[in-house]
Parts: C-alpha cells; structure tokens; sequence
C-alpha cells in the first residue's frame, strides 16, 4: 500500500461490525454439512490407522506379537518401531531445536523406548475403523517394565531448577523482593494446589494423510495453525514447504492442545507412505488424555509483604510441577503475578521434576490462569486480614503503568469493570465478615477476582477479492476453533467493504490461502480481523486510482487522498454527492473482480514493525521498543452456596465484566467469556486427572470418570464488555477474549467458600471431601 | 469391539436356550453398559441375544407389592405414577442416574447388572482382580477416592454396583424374580442378589449362567411411601455418588415404628443398613437418633488413604435425607 492505512474508526453509519450476528456457520454446523478434519471420507483408498499404546509408563519393547492381530479381516499393515518409516528429523535433534512447533522433545516409535503410558507403540492399519480396533486390541506388546516416576509428588521425583520455562527464565528477579517481603509490616504465606486438568475438545485430535505424489502431500488436521503444523511436517517428512497442504476448516475446539504438533499428527502420514494409501488417524478418546497435553499438576507458594495499609512491597513466588522425560515445561504462572499490581519488586523460581508423562502444555490461558489463583487468593487474605474490601485492596494497588517495566498501558479500564461488575452483582450489599449468611442448609458467600492477559504479538495476511457484482471472496489461512472467527472476520469484511454480511464468504484453515498464524493466545480476532480490513483498504485504493483517472468517472481528476468509500460508494470526503458505486468503475475498466491484500499486525509490532524484524529482541525488549504495555483487564464476581454437611459448592450467581478493545460481536464474545468462564468453575470446583501413583497412568480418563461441568451446576451468567479505544494494539483496537476469560475464576470461587465459611480452600478442585476437612478445621 | 453376531429371540425359552448353546453369548437390552465394556475390551462375546421382545414388561399392583416387568426402562419406571407415590426413593434413585437419553435406552433389569465404574477396572491395561483373578488390586495404594469402604476385601475394593437404583431397592426389601432353561423362575431378595467381593471379586451376583431378570417386585408398606433418596455427587448431573442414602421412615407421633436404611457409594455393594433400623425403630425421630443411626450404618467402614471422607460423608448424607423424610 502507498498510503499509511487508517485505523478503523466505527462506521459513521451503523454497520455489522459490533452487531451479535449470528454464526455465519451454525447453518452448516447443525445441518452436519460442515466438513471436519476426520470427516474427508472420499479419498482413494482410504485406510483407518488405530494406536496401540503402552500400558506401562516406562520400560522398553521387548516383542510384539502381531499373529491374532495379523489374521483378522480388513487388517492393511501393522506397524511398529522395527518397519514404520522414520522421519527425516525428529524434535529432539539440535538442528532443529525451536524450529519446529512441536512440544515434544521426543518423538515415539523410533526405538523400543517407552517413556509414558500412552505412548504409541504400533499402528494397525485396516479397510474400517472397527477391524483397525479390533485388530489392535489383539496386538501382544510385551514390554520390559521399570519402575516410573509419576509426578513431582513420587518421593523417587527429582527436583531441579531449570534454566528456562517457555522462554521465561527458571528464576527472575526485579528488585529485591526477598528483603522487601522480610521487611515488610504484613506478611503473607500461603501454598495452592492444582490438580492436572485435560482441554477435552469434543472433537479429538485426528489426521487424516492424503499422499498425491511422493512429494505432494496434503493433510486434514485437527490443528490450531495449519502453517505451523505445515511447516513443522515439512521439516520432519524432509519435504519443502511448499510441497505439504494442511487443511482445518472446522475445529471442535481446542483449548491449547492442538495449538501444536503431537506425535499422531507426523504418525499419519508416515503411515500413510508405509501403506501407500490415504490414512486415517483418530484418538480415541482415551488416548486424547496422553496424545494431545494437559495442565500440569503444580503448587505454588506465594510469600506477599505489604504496608499496614495495603500496599504491596514484595511478593515472592515458587511454583513445582511435573514435567517430561526430555523437557522442561511448566506453564509461566509468574507473568500476572509479576504485572497485575503496582509490586516494587518480585521474585519467582521454577521448580521441576522429571515424571513418566508426556509434556504438559499450553491449556486456556496458560500460567495465567493459576498464576491468578495464587495472586487473587493471597489478596483476598490481605484485604480480610487488613478488614478492607477486596476490590478496595485492588484500587489500592492499582497498576496505573505496567509496573515490570514502567511504560504505560496502551488502554486499560479495569477500573471500570470493577465499578460496573460490582454494581451488576449488588457488591455493596455485601457483608463485611465471613460465615454470616445462611440459606437452608447451606452457607452463602460472595468473592471476586482481577483478570487480565496479555496482547502477544502476532501477524499474518489476508486477501480480498471484490466482484463486480457485489459479492466478495475473503482469505486467510486462519483457523476458527469453533469460537466465531468465520462470523468476525466476515462482520468486518462486509464493513470494510460496504457490503451486507450475506455477500461476503469467508475462507479460512488452508495453507494455500495467504498464511497467517496459528490461532492460540487469544491473537486471531486482532490479527485477522486487521489482515482483512487493510486488504480491503488496498482493494479501495486500487479502484481509487482507477477512478480518479478515468475520465468517465465523476471522481477524474480528484486527489487519491480525498476519495472515501462509503457503503460500496467512492465519493469525495468534501463532497459525498460526487461519485459513483464501485461497480460502475470496474464495468467500465472490463473488471470481472479486484483484488487487494495485506499483513495484519497484533501487539507491539503493529506501529513498530521493526520490532518484530529483530529476533535477538526478547519480548521485553520488543515491549520497549513499542513503548506501550498491551493486555486486556477484566473481572469475575460470583455467589457460592457451601452445604458444610454434604461438602458441595455450587456457584448460584455470575458476573463477568471484560474490556478487551473493540468487541467486534457482543454475542461470539459473550459466548467466549461464558465458556471461559465455566471451564474455570470446571478446575475450581471438579475438574482432576489423576494418574496412580505407582503406575504412573491415569485412572480416570474418559469423560464420565473426569468431571466437566454439566447444565445443572451452571448459574444464569451475566456477561458485560467496558468499550475501549486503542488505537495501538493493531488497526481494528481489538484484544483478544479467548483465554481472559477465565483468568482469576477459580479464586473467585475460592474467596466466595472463604467469605461463605471462613475457611481458605487452596487446593483445587474444591471437592466434597475437601470441603468437610477444612469445616473440621477450626475457623 | 469384536465382531458378533445378533440374534432376536421372541421368548424367555428361546432366549435361554441359545445361551445355553453358546454360554459366551450375552442377552442385550438397551445395551447401555453392555456395549461401554465390549469398546472397552473389557467383555467380549461372540453372540448377542436380544431380549428386547420378552414379555417382562408392565408396572402393576399385585398382592405381594408393585411388579415391575424388567424390559420395563429407567425413565418410564421412574416416571410412574405408581412408583411415584408408592415409592418416592425408587423413583427419586432413577431419576437422579445418568443422563435423559440413558434412561430412555437403559433397562432396570440391565441396571441392576450394570459393573462398577472403578478405573482399574475399566482400563484394561491395569491389574483388577475382578477383571482378571488374581492379578491384583492397585486401587488398595492407588486412586481410592471413590471406591467403597464398607464389605471391601483386600482383593477389591470397588463399588461393584455403583449405580442407584438397586440401594433403593435394597431399602424397600426388592425381591427378584430369576428365571432359567425351560421356564424355571425363582426369587431371590435383592439383599441376597449381590456377592460380597471376598477374594472372588470376580462372582459379583448370584445368577446363574443364562438366567434371566425377569421383574422386580417391591412390598407396599408405610415406610416405603415415605421416602426419599438423596445423592452427593461431584457435578450435580451425570455422575456417580460419592455417598447415597435411600431411606423410609413411619414416624407416628414422634415415634419411628419402621425404618429403612440402605447407602450407596461406600459398599462393595448396595449397602442395607440394619444396624441403623434398628437404632432408628421405636426411637423418637430427632436429630440425635439420626446420627446415632448413622453412626452405626458406617461401624465397619475401612477407608483407604483417600475415601477417608467417605465416613463422614456417608453419615451426614444419611443425616440429611432421614431429616428430608421426617419432616
């Protein structure tokens, strides 16, 4: 583009875009015509490949008896160690380190070495799902069993500081937060607990490889980001990139476990060559709990010094967690804690240990989301101890810069959402002291918490191409997860364009569209959403330049600069009555269609693209060069019912107030901050994987052993959005609601079961049996 | 899944007799649970007879107490006017269980038969005595936390029912009646139904290879019309209980003249609590009674490291739901 594009400003005219529309794809969803990735049941040859996986958590093959399997109908191939073809680069080799997009740093089936229950130790390939299944049930692995490590709790566990956690250093210092915790009036120390937590998408992973030629293979994927899963199968299979299709055009979900390449996704089209036909692959749902990541199970101890007064001095953070054989993970919990509140100075170390299991990974608002249970709990335990409201102990910490590194923040309003959130939920009314209020049989308490994520930087293209009747194609390799981007995007395509909603088709999830990054981190909205309006910005400009020069049109002659569009119209900013529809300039060019495109930016490389284009940078140094601090702000409010006896917690009322930017659609966004929200009542009040402890394999994985909230345990939730205006995050001012959304949840539920009985639940889930223990305790 | 084959068979005869020939076959009705184990390997037959065109169906008023018919499902038992009234817990205990569309599919003879939902014993890559003898129990060191505390062995530890229905009718004195080969029924109380787990946790019933639920037949008594069946559960909609209790009281005056008691949740199987009735009856209905029950009915609880809770929950639910019934 020549000109520097604008930010969009809202419509002076009424347009779609901040309009609740409808999903533009629930039609095609409800009516089974939307096309999932292991649904592409037409390929030639079509083959069902089913995992064998390893019952022990540690150990090496020793033999697999393929004999019973091998007989039975239908069966294609049985692969194993020994004949399934290798890939030309795996995770863990230096070369690659970091390059691929994958979170193992180990990858099956290329030695006899079994390090986790559920890992992949042969693939039965047969003509129907049913014989592959069958086939691998018949299958005799035989393996060498030795005594594995089942989390950081086995006494056998070694404990370790690593040098870095997902490019956060294993430990951070800004000030000395030690002496100021010592030093400080009030103290504060208290350990929290999570359990490991699983996504659960409805839809599991699968992979469907479709090999065209030996150098042509295109893959159906259930996956967050068709370019990364493409760029890291191209790197493993020893293809160009261009060479390898990825295709996701609807997602079942995806929470952050198919934000990454895990090992069935490469199994498939090794296979797929092996057998020399199309393969389907599809976990089940057993194998989603040991194929596709998890939360890790994890404490955190939070030691906090404050003034009699309130105000923070230190806090000091500890967090131990489990991780695999061959990586360092742990989700970065110490990010909101180090942010959220104007903290002179903060300390934090990672522990570590390695267990039998695979790698954790990024789960909704990872580290975030019980970084803010540790924090939020702990202020709550001030605001009681110093006989000071919750939200009063906030303001007065209240973070008016970002307080890690000084700058300002490119918009906050979380000001507003507690004002607003409390006046939706009656805060006022609330009663000072905890145990006071009784219904039946059951205690009744009121808490809230702060939430907030960051802007991650991101960018991505776009292309738009306007037909002369009307109608227009929108593209970008992006990816819906089943959270409204088709519907978004195509809100601000037909804004952008001057078009209605229903000429506007949105394609999305391929790799030969223009490539764009993965969904995950709560980016895509603000990335693509600012990819397709400047593409639609460069469409206007290049039916300008043709109009402003053709001697027909009532715009000949006028500067570029001074046409606008407005409503599918080129006029004069001066003089609106002069100028013409956008068809009349193309019919009269011979111009079947237009076509513009774009690069939209998220975070701090969106007014500084420098930034970006240094990779030395960390992300610190990229912040600075911004020079603004970018998250969203928001907060949950929430009533709890506690029967002492029974020992159950039930949430009876909900409030959620967000202020992310624009809000491109009050009623996706609305669903997002629900859903987000009733994932974080699932952790806080039931939601546990457990693995045995001796055995190092979970015992309760399938849906109706892992408990994820139902109907019945949902209040009616209220849902509000603080407007904002920044103008510096990327051209649309939109922040992302996809993991905001249940940030600081589950210590809202915490600090409404202190208020309701006096007693501080720090282990989560808050389960029935929990509960009686802590009314044991005296209060 | 194994491949099987399907055969219908029009009459209880027909249908023993081709079990008797293939003694792997299992009779299928809703196929609620059957299916869940043979996906999950856990069972594997060659032949599955359907049951479903047997005439044990019908809910009616007899002289020896409301018979109803096996085929008859979840949904339409618990939906009953005759159950509502005449047994509030019964119908309360099919309610409370799985999900709508289970309950419309699921048979009540099939419920009763339904296996214990212990992790160990649903994955097939652990050891589980029940699964496999003799090759062990790590639910005794392992993930306990809901597994049974009372009538456990050092072999098993699993609620081996682990649904409502049947804590329901241990209460209220069920009666079964069994059929065989050739016509042959018999009647067996649903207290002497189900085994303790001793070290055969694999023997969970005493039905015979072949034998047939015909109908469930439960006596008419005050106690039973004043009942109800309370579930603690994780989530407050499909899932199983941490702790249940179904209980009828006949309180006259301030006075109980009978009691039933029978937890679910903590027994190896449905848990009839005499031990509690016989606190409860002739006894003034307060809360001191209750807990002397309930204090009882958990005597020979043997919690492992994590179903400790369980005692105090199962007393407290039992608390709660004789004070529901009292009222």
């Amino acid at each position: 583009m020549d000109t520097e594009p604008q930010f969009f400003e809202t419509n002076a005219t009424p347009g779609i875009v901040g309009q609740p529309l409808s999903r533009v794809d629930g039609w095609a969803k409800v009516t089974g015509q939307a096309k999932y990735s292991a649904e592409y049941n037409r390929l030639p040859g079509l083959v069902h490949a089913v995992l064998k996986t390893s019952d022990v958590a540690k150990g090496r093959v020793t033999g697999i008896d393929t004999s019973a399997a091998q007989r039975q109908p239908g069966v294609v191939a049985i692969l194993t160690h020994q004949n399934l073809p290798k890939p030309v680069k795996v995770p863990d080799s230096q070369v690659n380190k970091g390059t691929l997009n994958s979170p193992m740093g180990f990858f099956p089936m290329m030695t006899d070495e079994v390090h986790y229950a559920g890992q992949p130790v042969a693939i039965v390939v047969a003509d129907t799902l049913e014989h592959a299944q069958y086939a691998a049930a018949l299958l005799k692995v035989t393996i060498a069993a030795e005594a594995p490590v089942s989390s950081y709790l086995d006494p056998k566990a070694q404990r370790y500081v690593p040098k870095n956690v997902k490019g956060t250093a294993g430990v951070t210092k800004r000030g000395d937060a030690q002496a100021a915790v010592a030093g400080a009036p009030v103290q504060l120390t208290a350990t929290y607990h999570h359990a490991t937590n699983h996504h659960n998408p409805m839809e599991p992973g699968a992979t469907t490889a479709h090999w065209e030629a030996p150098d042509r293979l295109t893959v159906y994927d259930t996956t967050q980001g068709v370019s990364e899963t493409q760029k890291t199968l191209a790197l493993m299979l020893g293809l160009a990139t261009e060479q390898v299709r990825v295709v996701t055009k609807y997602l079942g979900g995806g929470f952050g476990c198919k934000a990454w390449v895990w090992p069935h996704v490469v199994l498939a089209p090794l296979t797929a060559k092996a057998v020399g036909r199309p393969v389907k692959l599809v976990l089940s749902r057993q194998q989603q709990y040991t194929g596709m990541g998890h939360r890790e199970e994890q404490e955190q101890t939070l030691r906090l010094g404050a003034t009699k007064e309130g105000k923070l001095l230190g806090i000091v953070h500890e967090k131990t967690s489990t991780t695999s054989p061959w990586d360092d993970y742990a989700e970065t919990n110490s990010r909101i804690i180090n942010m959220l509140y104007a903290l002179p100075a903060f300390e934090s170390t990672y522990h570590l240990a390695k267990a039998s299991v695979m790698t954790s990974t990024s789960t909704r608002a990872p580290g975030d989301m019980p970084g803010s249970f540790a924090l939020e709990c702990s202020m709550d335990d001030l605001a009681y101890q110093l006989g000071l409201d919750p939200i009063q102990i906030r303001l007065l910490n209240y973070a008016e810069k970002d307080p890690t590194n000084g700058h300002p923040w490119s918009s906050k309003s979380l000001k507003q959402c507690y004002a607003k959130g409390a006046e939706l939920f009656g805060w006022s009314k609330r009663n000072p002291k905890n145990g006071q209020t009784r219904a039946g049989n059951t205690l009744v308490g009121w808490g809230m918490a702060t939430a907030s994520y960051p802007v991650h930087n991101s960018q991505g293209n776009a292309r738009v191409r306007l037909y002369a009747d009307g109608h227009a194609v929108v593209q970008a390799g992006a990816t819906d997860l089943g959270t409204g981007t088709y519907t978004i995007i195509t809100q601000v395509a037909a804004d952008a364009l001057g078009l209605p909603p229903e000429n506007i088709r949105f394609e999305l999830g391929d790799t030969i569209l223009p490539s764009t990054q993965w969904s995950g981190g709560s980016t895509a909205a603000g990335r693509v959403s600012s990819s397709v309006y400047l593409a639609a910005q460069d469409v206007w400009e290049k039916l300008i330049k043709l109009a402003v020069r053709d001697r027909k049109s009532p715009l000949y002659g006028a500067k570029a600069a001074d046409v606008v569009m407005e409503k599918g119209r080129l006029q004069l900013k001066a003089k609106p009555a002069t100028g013409e529809a956008f068809s009349d300039i193309m019919k009269r060019a011979s111009l079947g269609d237009v076509e513009g495109s774009a690069q939209g930016r998220y975070g701090s490389v969106y007014k500084e693209p420098s930034v970006v284009a240094d990779a030395d940078m960390n992300k610190e140094e990229k912040e600075a060069a911004a020079g603004y601090s970018m998250h969203a702000f928001g907060t949950h409010f929430c009533e709890v019912h506690v029967d002492p006896e029974l020992g159950k917690v039930r949430v009876t009322r909900w409030v959620s107030v967000m202020s992310a930017g624009r809000i491109l659609n009050p009623k996706t966004a609305r669903s997002q901050v629900i859903g987000g929200a009733i994932f974080g009542m699932g952790s806080a009040l039931m939601e546990q994987t457990v693995r045995d402890p001796h055995l190092a394999r979970y015992t309760n994985a399938d849906l109706a052993n892992y408990h994820i909230p139902v109907n019945a345990d949902i209040p009616d939730m209220r849902v509000e959005f603080v407007d904002e205006h920044d103008p510096h995050v990327n051209a649309m001012g939109v922040k992302g609601i996809g993991e905001i959304s249940i940030v600081g949840v589950t210590a809202a539920i915490a600090n409404a079961v202190f208020h309701a009985t006096g007693r501080r639940l720090r282990s989560l889930p808050i389960t029935p049996d929990k509960v009686l223990d802590a009314m044991r305790q005296p209060v | 899944m194994n491949d099987f084959s399907y055969t219908q068979a029009a009459t209880a005869k027909e249908a023993t007799a081709l079990r008797k020939d293939t003694p792997t076959a299992a009779y299928i009705a809703g196929g609620t649970t059957l299916l869940d184990l043979m996906k999950a390997h856990l069972q594997e037959h060659p032949q599955l007879v359907d049951i479903n065109l047997l005439p044990f169906k019908g809910i009616e008023q007899t002289k020896d107490g409301l018979r109803i018919g096996a085929l008859e499902t979840m949904s339409a038992v618990g939906e009953h006017p005759l159950v509502v009234q005449q047994f509030p817990a019964v119908s309360q205990s099919l309610l409370l269980a799985a999900s709508p569309q289970l309950r419309n599919m699921a048979s009540i003879g099939g419920n009763i038969l339904q296996r214990t939902r212990c992790g160990y014993f649903r994955d097939a890559a652990f050891p589980c005595n029940k699964r496999v003898p003799g090759s062990g129990c790590p639910a005794q060191t392992g993930d306990n936390h809901n597994l049974a505390i009372l009538g456990v062995s050092e072999s098993c530890i699993a609620n081996s029912y682990p649904g409502d229905f049947s804590v329901a009718l241990a209460a209220f004195d069920a009666v079964l009646t069994l059929e065989k080969g050739k016509g042959k029924q018999r009647q067996v109380p649903l207290n002497d139904f189900y085994r303790l787990p001793g070290n055969t946790p694999h023997i969970e019933t005493v039905l015979e290879p072949g034998e047939l639920i015909v109908a469930i037949t439960l006596p008419n008594a005050a106690h039973a019309q004043s009942s109800t069946y309370l579930k603690v559960r994780e989530r407050s909609s499909y899932a199983y209980a941490l702790a249940s209790a179904a209980v009828g009281l006949d309180v006259q005056g301030g006075t109980i003249r009978a009691a039933r008691v029978a937890l679910g949740g903590v027994g190896a199987q449905p848990w009839r609590s005499r031990e509690a009735e016989r606190i409860l009856t002739g006894a003034p209905a307060t809360e001191a009674t209750f807990r002397a029950a309930a204090a009882a009915a958990l005597q020979g609880a043997q919690p492992r490291e994590h179903n400790g809770y369980k005692v105090e929950l199962a007393q407290n639910t039992l608390v709660r739901a004789l004070q529901q019934v009292a009222a």
